[in-house]
Formats: structure tokens, sequence, C-alpha cells
């Protein structure tokens, strides 16, 4: 019995490596070397063999610690699916999120922490935000949008264009940017919002490719590719961070130091976040939001109750799209600096990626999946190029690990999405 | 608005147009191809495959090594150089398809609708950063290979050129769908297919092969993409490992535009998205010819909202 699963095994792992020797043939065994001449074939037919040997020792090692890691991603999604939904966050979830902010308050005088921990941090709450703006798009109205960076860069442009050419200052742009974030929105949902699952996801992915093409195109108004400099910071009610009289420093009595900026900056967008989170989970149980989730679980019996499936879908639209233009005018506003590179498709993957994975709905599950997804590689920035590739490698193991997320309590969509919606 | 008043100087003549009119075909040809594999894996397992485009792109190197492999082992000849090309990408790219299907997708099979798709992001972002560092960021130049056609001039003031590599990509992408079109209504696995199309745990109950079907599915998926590599490797001469993430965008848009899961509507998305963009970059604005193909896209959604021959979906209560 014993032999038979190892012999079987190893005839597994052999295929395995067979595979992958077949995979890295062409492209790891073959470099294409760039002369002036033209392209030249460079060989290195031993990486194949690398490749062959990590795969199958791999798979081997793989298949003797267990058969039964294999069959996991399949009996969870068995539970998922009869896992009902669950209105109202349990206590151990409760007790984490306070927990949480309790530790984001405190988290620059914790002694191990420096400047650059607390910059990380403030990038991760921008993505906390994004996340829990997209996530009422995707995980409550359940509209699949794979072009939210394009809010995110109206927001940021319309903050440096505001600031720029009217000498506006932040507080007077930031819910600017929301509310053209948030007409964009109603703009791009409007003629889209009849259109179902996937047709409307490949949509919003066109409108956010349009977004920036334009801001790359539209050189008088953006900068085109070079991006817009010289965005003012923001101040602190009046008080501008910086060294000399009449400053932040000066006013308060204190040293000056930049590290002050960022710190000031953490809080702002702590705030923000705090403020966008308490929003969700408020709204959440208004009508509108109770009308998010019925449409998203069954939109013909939301239509014969009365409910109008447009208004509702827009409202959700302009609602995430107002966060993200909140976000937007915060990170250009943190940058001093903004260019088309910022808002790419890539960074649309990377919020629907943090809502996916955090569960889609749950807060507490964005706010991991943020620190996991944009936290972690930062610290990984040392290894640069092999960064990204361990990133889209983490993202499929991870969701392979667990298909409902990392908190996958509240996964109403499991069961009638497989019965009804396309 | 700046890009609407620089837009759309027209006034060329009959042969501009014609022109304009071959350059589109043939990239259409190169988007159904793509587009193909979206609708397929779309058919019958109902998810965006978001790394076919790299696929693709995958597709495009391993053609250019075949290229390279051929001219150091002393092939001169240039239609066998293609044809042994051809057979190599697709061999290998399906490999790829294979793979990326087996680890990354069927164990998520069942999973809530979102989980492949994060899934396929995820590999996408794998495989460009993977092409990346094995072969360089830069941009890979090939000798153009094919060269010669026919110029001919019916309006008078502008020559219109056929290359025999435009009719090469056309005539070989329409006898690719042929023999495809063949697969899918005459042969077993094509019954296979459409039977998990329909209803996939009938099909297993009537003894298809489900997993194996997929595979094939993705097989087939892969290397027609593979063709699509090798034709726009010979066709632009140049490649680098973010062309996928574009052109597979499009490939999508072909697919839903056609109506996604039909594969006569593949093909036409592709020949639209081509003409369209060929024609806005010959009339309007390069810069915007992008924004062209989406614009058109939302119109025909709008009107059409399961795209130009998909049947709409009727939703039982």
């Amino acid at each position: 019995m014993a032999r038979g699963l190892s012999l079987a095994a190893l005839r597994d792992a052999a295929a395995a490596g067979i595979v992958a020797g077949l995979l890295a043939l062409p492209l790891l065994g073959f470099r294409l070397l760039d002369s002036a001449q033209g392209l030249s074939l460079g060989y290195r037919l031993s990486w194949v063999f690398y490749a062959v040997i990590g795969v199958f020792l791999g798979r081997l090692v793989l298949n003797l610690i267990g058969a039964k890691w294999a069959a996991r991603p399949r009996s969870t999604h068995h539970n998922a699916a009869m896992a009902r939904f669950t209105p109202s966050a349990s206590q151990s979830e409760y007790i984490a999120g306070w927990a949480m902010i309790a530790i984001a308050f405190v988290l620059p005088f914790l002694p191990f922490v420096d400047r650059n921990v607390v910059d990380r941090m403030t990038l991760v709450l921008i993505y906390v935000m994004l996340g829990t703006g997209l996530n009422i798009v995707v995980g409550l109205a359940g509209l699949l949008d794979l072009g939210y960076v394009a809010f995110y860069a109206v927001g940021a442009y319309s903050y440096a264009l505001l600031a720029l050419n009217f000498d506006l200052s932040f507080w007077i742009c930031l819910p600017l940017a929301g509310i053209f974030a948030a007409a964009f929105g109603v703009l791009l949902g409007f003629p889209v919002l009849r259109l179902r699952g996937d047709y409307l996801a490949i949509v919003t992915l066109g409108f956010g490719e349009i977004v920036r093409v334009i801001l790359i195109n539209w050189q008088s108004l953006t900068g085109g590719p070079n991006g817009l400099v010289g965005i003012p910071r923001p101040s602190f009610f009046g008080l501008e961070f910086r060294a000399g009289a009449g400053g932040f420093a000066d006013v308060f009595g204190l040293a000056f130091s930049p590290a002050q900026r960022i710190y000031f900056l953490y809080y702002l967008i702590l705030a923000l976040a705090l403020i966008t989170i308490a929003f969700v989970q408020r709204v959440r149980s208004l009508p509108i939001g109770r009308a998010w989730e019925a449409l998203r679980e069954d939109e013909i019996a939301c239509r014969s109750l009365g409910l109008n499936p447009t208004t509702i879908k827009l409202s959700a639209f302009a609602l995430g799209a107002a966060f993200a233009g909140f976000a937007g005018s915060f990170f250009a506003t943190r940058q001093g600096f903004i260019s088309p590179e910022s808002f790419s498709f890539i960074e649309s993957a990377i919020i629907l990626a943090i809502v996916v994975l955090g569960g889609m709905g749950s807060q507490i599950g964005i706010v991991l999946a943020a620190v996991l997804l944009v936290g972690l590689p930062e610290w990984f920035r040392d290894l640069q190029q092999y960064r990204m590739l361990a990133f889209g490698g983490a993202m499929v193991l991870i969701m392979l690990w667990r298909p409902q997320g990392l908190l996958s309590r509240r996964t109403p969509t499991a069961k009638l999405a497989e019965a009804g919606s396309s | 608005m700046e890009f609407l008043s620089r837009a759309c100087a027209g006034g060329a003549g009959i042969d501009y147009f014609l022109q304009q009119l071959v350059n589109g075909v043939t990239l259409g040809a190169i988007y159904g191809l793509i587009a193909i594999g979206y609708t397929m894996v779309y058919g019958i397992i109902g998810m965006i495959n978001f790394a076919h485009g790299d696929i693709y792109m995958i597709g495009a190197f391993i053609s250019l090594v075949g290229f390279l492999l051929m001219s150091a082992l002393g092939i001169t000849s240039v239609p066998i150089a293609i044809a042994g090309v051809l057979l190599f990408a697709m061999i290998f790219t399906a490999v790829y398809g294979w793979t990326v299907e087996r680890v990354a997708y069927r164990p998520l099979r069942g999973a809530p609708r979102l989980a492949p798709l994060i899934s396929a992001i995820g590999v996408s972002i794998v495989l460009q950063n993977y092409v990346q560092l094995a072969q360089g960021a830069r941009v890979k130049p090939l000798q153009p290979m094919v060269q010669g056609g026919f110029t001919f001039s019916p309006g008078g003031e502008f020559h219109v050129t056929i290359s025999i590599l435009q009719i090469m990509i056309v005539l070989l992408t329409l006898s690719l769908m042929a023999g495809f079109t063949y697969l899918i209504q005459k042969t077993p696995l094509g019954r296979a297919q459409r039977a998990t199309e329909q209803d996939r745990t009938m099909a297993a109950l009537l003894g298809v092969d489900v997993d194996r079907t997929i595979s094939a599915t993705f097989v087939i998926g892969a290397s027609l993409a593979a063709v699509a590599g090798l034709m726009v490797t010979l066709y632009y001469g140049v490649i680098d490992f973010y062309l996928g993430f574009v052109a597979g965008i499009k490939a999508f848009t072909a697919a839903v535009l056609g109506g996604i899961g039909s594969l006569p509507g593949a093909m036409l998305g592709g020949l639209l998205i081509g003409l369209i963009e060929a024609f806005w970059s010959g009339y309007c604005s390069i810069a915007y010819k992008d924004v062209a193909v989406f614009g058109v896209l939302v119109l025909v959604l709008i009107f059409r909202p399961t795209g130009l021959l998909g049947r709409p979906e009727v939703e039982k209560v």
C-alpha cells in the first residue's frame, strides 16, 4: 500500500518534472542576445536541468507530505458554499477590529518603528481606503469593476490641477476631488450598468485604459507622460510643514524635522481610512446598503419588489468612485508628483485582489490583505526584479489556499452565483 | 477637448481607404485568433482567462527563439522555417496553456466566481515577469523574413500594397478557423466540449472526461495564440514582454464585441477591432486608437448587451 503510494508519487513527480522541462526549454534554455548585428541565440541548457530537478523534487516532497494538501481547496469550497450570510460581525472580529485601530494609532510611537515604516503604512492605508471603496462596488453591489484605478486617477489629477491652477488648499480640494470622481463614476456607470457580469468588467477595464491614454496624450492639461510636479503639500490647519518662522514646528515650539510631515500624513490617511470604513459599515445597514446586497443576490427579485436597479447600481458606483477620489487626492498630495504611470491596470488588479483576498465584504479581511499585498512587498524592495514575480505567484497561491479569501465567513455569493448569475 | 479637435481629417482617396482596409483585415486576423482562446475558455468554464494575452506573448517569444534556432540549424528556406517554427511554437505554447490551467485554475473549479479571475491576474503577472527576467526587458527585433508584395493603384493617386506576409496571415487564419470549426462541429472532442459547455455535471455523468476536455480547450486556445504570436513577430518584427497585455485586452474586447462564447462572434469581433484600429489610426490619431476601440465596444454593448452574435441570456427565476 505504502509502496504503491510512493510509486505513484514518484511517477507524478516525474511527470511534473517533464512538464517543467518542456516549459523551461524554449524560454530558459535559450537566451535572446541583442547586439548590433541583430539577435543571436545564447544557450544555457543547464537552467532547464535545474528547473526539471527542482520541480521534480518539490513535487515529490509535496506528494509525500500528503495528498491531503492537494485535496484541500476542494473541501474548503464545499464548506463555504454551505455557509450562510450573517450580517453581524462576530465577536472576535469586532475585538480584532478595535485592536487594529488601537495599534494603528500608537504605531508611530512604538520603539521599533521608524519613518520608513510609517511611510509604508501610509501607503498600506491608501490601499485600505481604496479596497474599502471598491468593496462597495464589487463586494456589496456585486458589480465587477476592473477599472477602479480610473477614479483614483481622476481624484489625483483633480486635486493636482485645482491646487496648481487655482491655488486652492488641500481641504477644499479633497471634497471637490471626491465629487469629481463621483460625477465621473455616474457618467461612466450610466451607460454600462445595463451590462451584466463580465461585460461590465471588460467595459470598466476599457474605461480605465481610456482614462490612462487620455492622461498620457492630453499634454496641455495633464502634462502627458511627464505628469504634474510641484503639487502643494497639505497644511496643518494653515500651518505648513517647513523650517523657519510660521511653520508647523515653529508655532508649536518644536524642532523642525521632515519626519513631522510623514507622521502628519500618516494620521491624515488613518483618519480618512477610518472615516471611510465607518461610513461603509454604517451604510451597510441603511436601506441603500441592503438594496446593494439584495441586488447582488437577485436582480429580478429586487425589481419585482419595486427597487430601481439603475439608481442602486449608480449610487454604489458613485460612492465607490468618491472614495477612490479622496484616496487619489491624498496620494497626489503625499507624492507631490503624479504621472499616468501610477494609474495603470496593475493598480486596479491589486485593489481588486485586496477585496477578493480579504473575503469580499469583510472589512478586517481588506486590512489584512492590504498589509499582505502592499505592505510586505515593500519590505522586499531589495529583491527588485523578483518582487513582482513573487507577487504574482503569491496571488495565485493565496487564491488556491483560500478561494474564499482570508476571512471567508461572509461569502453570500458563493451559492447563488452558480445558480443564477452569468 | 484637444483629442476631438484634432480628430479625423478626411479627404484621402480610395487607395488610402483600401490600404487601411488591408491593414485592418490583417490586424483583425491576429486579434481573432487570440479572441478564440478567450471565448472558448469563457464558454466552457465561464471565466475570463486573463493570462491568455500573456500566453500569446509567450508564443511570440517562443517563435522568435524558434526562428533563431532554425537559422542555427542551417535551415534557410523560408517556408520550411516558418512551418517548423509554427509547429515548435504551437507545441511549446500549448504546454504553457495546459500548465496554467492545471496549476492555477483547476483547483479553483467551483470556487467563487472571482477566485479564478484573481488567480488568472496573478498568472499574468508571473508570466510577464518570468519572460522579463529570462529574456530581458529590451525590445527584441527580428529581421524581416518574408518580403515582397503586390502593388496596385485603382484610384490613381496612392499605391495600395498587399504584402505576401499579409496574404499569408489572412490565409493561415482562415484555414485555422475552418479547421477549428470542423473540430468543434464534427469531432468527438468538439462534441465533448459543447456538452461540457452546456452542462458540466450532466456531461460528466454521461461519460465525458470533463477535466480532460477543459485541458484540451486550453491547449487549443494556447496553440492558436501561438500562431498569432508567430504572425505578430513576423508582421511587426519587434516584440517585448509587455506585448500580451494590450493585445489581450483588445482580443477580449473582440470576443465580447462578437458575443462571448460564440466562435464566429470571436472572429467577427477580431475583424471589427482590427478594422476600427486601422481606420482610426489612418484617418484620425494613432494616440487615441485604443480609445476608439473601447468606445465602439461601449456603444455596441449599450445597444446589444450580449454582443453582436451572442445569444441573449435567459434568466430563470
